[in-house]
């Protein structure tokens, strides 16, 4: 079972992000629990979304992520504001929406060397595909695209074709957003992992 | 081809795996009043209701009192007919429970576990469904939507046959807003599991008759009786409809689920999506050559007396987890299984855990704690909190 910790603001879709993946992943048959966290969610504010991910017929858990294996992040100004690396295991992937290099972002944020990182400007990426505004970019599909390409899973045509069930509006441009924000993906992989 | 190979496979929350379940029913008549966490299950049947892929009347009300009236009503006028609530709103509708199984109506309600207010939570509890154990309704608690989607069609099949109302009970956020991977079956085998819905003395104007008449005391007791005969007969019927689910759908459930419990010395006992967790610690002490087990109670009203004493009698102890309390006493699932064993050949020692109240997370490690506290301890205890801050 793998566990996967989403970090978004309410409004951002962090909460869809994780039922696209889940059913991204559940069409490479996988076995797939997909939730918010349950909070009272409000605009803007700090909110997070889990999955996990397992063999058809293994054991589940059903409580939040305290130990994720892996952790994605909407908005870049959450390194700072929150501890989203609280509980990340070693070797994980820090999957993050920002213009910046995984050099860049590493030395800035102090992210230690025992994590893999992935970087995607996915807020850049959904306004040419008009996903949201200015001051809210609907930045989900697109770093989901960084995860498949970073992570090696769920494939970016499962991920595309998951995208087009999920999302309530305009498929084919949050489609385009992922595919785009896959093959524009930057990763780091420290030598420690 | 055969029918279930026509199932679809795809991903729900346990709310949506209500509303399908609700909709492979072909339920007639719908009133719901929304409430956190139970609000996505009243949208979504709306939402079907209103775009006709659900040929059904969605009344709309005030309250979720008017709620069950209006299905009392359409039942006992010979509509299927479908509610659901959630914590205040089902306590607000207490009095019109008690109606239902005076009146003898099949009415199926979901009740999506939530704590009672004040301090106002949104959050998982059973205290709400629970407290309600005495109006006569049947209860059965859930682990997983796909057995939420499940249970919904049984409810129907069951309540319909002993006439009365039936509760399906799943926690809030843990079940309702969790998504997971949910079988739907193709509409023509729910059909031949659940015939239409017919009540022998349905509401006709061209033949009126009087319902929820005056009973003095020399016929009032007579129709209490005949309700609990009907409650005896349920468990009969529950056992036969959860077989020929399984034969037609290939997924077996009964009265208590048992896990792991074989060879086990120790028993875990619990309801609800919790014993997800139970059961993944269990896996973990069985690893520590632990011999342990989990009995998951699903049906709580009629209770399996015979069934919990087949599994729980010659075990060495037993712990049951209660997310719930019946203040002054102890957990309910505790008291219930208490008095069950009451009688019973070889008892074992009960021990009573609450955990887990408005919502707080009950981890695997929390399981394997209230383990190893039950074995160390001799004298069983009434209510041993787990996790709370004294």
């Amino acid at each position: 079972m793998i566990e996967i910790r989403i970090h978004g603001r309410g409004g951002q879709g962090g909460v869809v992000a994780s039922e696209i993946l889940a059913k991204a992943f559940f069409k490479e048959g996988k076995y797939i629990q997909a939730f918010p966290h349950f909070g009272v969610e409000r605009r803007g504010a700090p909110v997070a979304a889990f999955v996990r991910v397992g063999e058809p017929g293994s054991l589940f858990v059903r409580t939040n992520i305290y130990e994720p294996d892996h952790i994605i992040v909407l908005d870049p100004t959450l390194l700072t504001a929150v501890n989203v690396m609280e509980g990340l295991k070693p070797g994980g992937w820090i999957i993050v929406n920002t213009p910046q290099d995984p050099e860049e972002l590493v030395k800035e944020v102090g992210i230690p060397p025992t994590y893999k990182v992935a970087t995607v400007d996915a807020t850049a990426i959904a306004l040419k595909h008009r996903l949201g505004s200015k001051m809210s970019p609907i930045v989900n599909t697109a770093i989901l695209g960084a995860f498949s390409r970073a992570f090696g899973a769920p494939s970016l045509e499962n991920l595309l074709a998951a995208i087009r069930e999920e999302v309530p509006v305009k498929p084919e441009e949050n489609a385009a957003a992922a595919k785009e924000a896959y093959e524009s993906t930057k990763i780091l992989i420290p030598q420690e992992v | 081809m055969k029918l279930i190979e026509k199932s679809q496979y795809t991903v729900l929350k346990g709310n949506y795996a209500v509303a399908y379940g609700v909709k492979l029913a072909r339920v007639e008549v719908i009133s719901a009043y929304p409430i956190t966490p139970q609000t996505t299950i009243s949208e979504k049947l709306a939402d079907m209701t209103a775009t006709g892929e659900l040929k059904a009347r969605f009344i709309t009300v005030e309250s979720e009192h008017s709620a069950i009236s209006a299905v009392i009503a359409s039942s006992l006028a010979g509509a299927r007919s479908f509610t659901a609530t959630a914590s205040q709103g089902l306590a607000l509708m207490h009095e019109m429970l008690h109606w239902a199984t005076g009146a003898r109506a099949p009415v199926v309600m979901v009740n999506v576990n939530r704590a009672l207010a004040p301090s106002w939570n949104i959050w998982t509890e059973q205290t709400d469904s629970l407290a309600q154990r005495d109006t006569g309704w049947l209860q059965i608690y859930n682990e997983s939507n796909q057995e939420v989607l499940d249970t919904t069609i049984l409810a129907f099949k069951i309540a319909e046959r002993v006439y009365l109302p039936t509760m399906v009970v799943l926690d809030a956020f843990i079940l309702s807003h969790t998504s997971e991977p949910v079988e739907i079956y193709p509409q023509e085998l729910v059909d031949e599991f659940l015939p239409p819905y017919e009540h022998p003395n349905a509401i006709n104007f061209d033949d009126p008759r009087a319902i929820g008449a005056f009973a003095r005391p020399d016929y009032y007791m007579e129709f209490r009786y005949n309700i609990q005969k009907a409650h005896e007969e349920a468990l009969r019927v529950f056992k036969e409809e959860t077989e020929l689910f399984a034969e037609m759908f290939g997924r077996k459930y009964d009265t208590v689920e048992e896990f792991m419990l074989d060879d086990a010395d120790y028993v875990l006992v619990l309801a609800g999506s919790t014993a997800t967790t139970a059961k993944y610690a269990v896996a973990q002490l069985r690893e520590r050559g632990e011999k342990v087990g989990v009995m998951r109670i699903k049906l709580f009203r009629p209770f399996p007396v015979e069934d919990v004493r087949r599994v729980l009698s010659g075990r060495k102890k037993v712990a049951v987890i209660d997310r719930n309390l019946s203040f002054g006493h102890s957990g309910i699932f505790y008291m219930e299984t208490k008095a069950a064993m009451y009688g019973a050949k070889d008892r074992p020692p009960i021990f009573g855990y609450v955990a887990g109240l408005g919502g707080r997370d009950i981890r695997p490690q929390d399981i394997i704690d209230i383990y190893e506290d039950m074995k160390r301890r001799e004298e069983p205890e009434n209510i041993i909190w787990k996790g709370v801050r004294v």
